[in-house]
């Protein structure tokens, strides 16, 4: 996501209905225990990038990566902060399964009064055998004031 | 316009329409290409289901992140078909009927966005800095309504197919 607001009080808050694109392609967030999340995308095809082989678009890769690293940034940060992706970067070993559910499992590691510093990895069926990682830096975006 | 150079335009598009337009996650986001020559231009239709955040409302940072790579993805694969047509004779039309080219994987990819990407269509152009045997280096720019101000842009590697 580029800019997410207003920000969750935690996972349990967060209805991916209200975020459309998460909501299209059937996106959902679990919260660990240890801070981190995992976003799962359900195998579709739809998103399909080649036909050929029905191995799932990096875009999707992109996507789930983006959107967890991003929500890790923003619970992270709290206090009603929202966050916009500076820069991602991600590396990709290996295609990903057909007919297996995207996961990546995302962290936010360090977060600064501006900047937020997070990371993920994807997978399928082992986060020991990973399809993408990635990491990113994201904007606190400033809380709007009342009335603002 | 002779016919025959008409003839052989109309086919070249129908090349890049089967390269495009194949992928059902390009037609799920709605992404198709213009070209001017071997000169690319993608074009990302805009529709409500690509919005991040509805209250800002902007594009999904990872769909911005998709057009860029599939503008990538396309440059490279269309570069290796556009040589083939060039040489003519039994590459060009065995390219013609149907023979695609093998896609290149992606190896890395960092996007850098520059602004929100706003509820509109947005298009991005792919610059190939170095196609090598083995890794290509593709250098891509996303914008919306004025080309000097980019929404996003990416760099990225490339493995090439057969490269190894």
């Amino acid at each position: 996501m580029s800019k997410t607001s207003p920000p969750p009080a935690g996972l349990r808050d967060f209805s991916m209905v209200e975020f459309p694109h998460a909501h299209a392609i059937g996106l959902q967030l679990v919260e660990e225990a240890d801070g981190a999340l995992t976003v799962v995308v359900p195998y579709d095809e739809r998103l399909i990038g080649d036909p050929a082989t029905g191995v799932i678009h990096g875009g999707v890769v992109t996507t789930a990566l983006d959107t967890g690293c991003g929500v890790a940034s923003m619970i992270k940060k709290g206090g009603g902060a929202s966050v916009a992706t500076l820069d991602l970067r991600i590396d990709y070993m290996r295609p990903s399964k057909p007919g297996m559910a995207i996961k990546a499992r995302c962290e936010c590691y360090r977060v600064t009064r501006s900047v937020a510093f997070a990371r993920g990895v994807a997978y399928d069926d082992d986060i020991s055998d990973p399809v993408a990682t990635a990491a990113g830096a994201f904007m606190i975006a400033r809380p709007p004031e009342p009335g603002e | 316009m002779s016919a025959d150079l008409q003839e052989e335009k109309t086919r070249r598009d129908a090349v890049l329409e089967r390269l495009t337009r194949t992928s059902p996650y390009h037609r799920f986001i709605g992404v198709g290409f213009r070209r001017l020559g071997d000169e690319l231009t993608a074009v990302l239709s805009y529709g409500d289901h690509l919005i991040g955040n509805p209250h800002v409302p902007a594009l999904h940072g990872g769909v911005t992140g998709a057009l860029l790579e599939i503008t990538a993805l396309t440059q490279l694969a269309w570069d290796d078909l556009w040589r083939r047509l060039e040489q003519g004779g039994a590459a060009a039309e065995a390219v013609y009927q149907g023979q695609g080219p093998k896609l290149p994987k992606t190896i890395d990819l960092t996007i850098d966005y520059l602004r929100a990407g706003r509820p509109r269509d947005a298009y991005a152009r792919a610059t190939v800095q170095k196609a090598g045997r083995r890794v290509a280096y593709v250098r891509v720019e996303a914008w919306q309504d004025a080309r000097d101000r980019p929404i996003a842009a990416a760099h990225g590697h490339f493995l090439m197919p057969d490269g190894g």
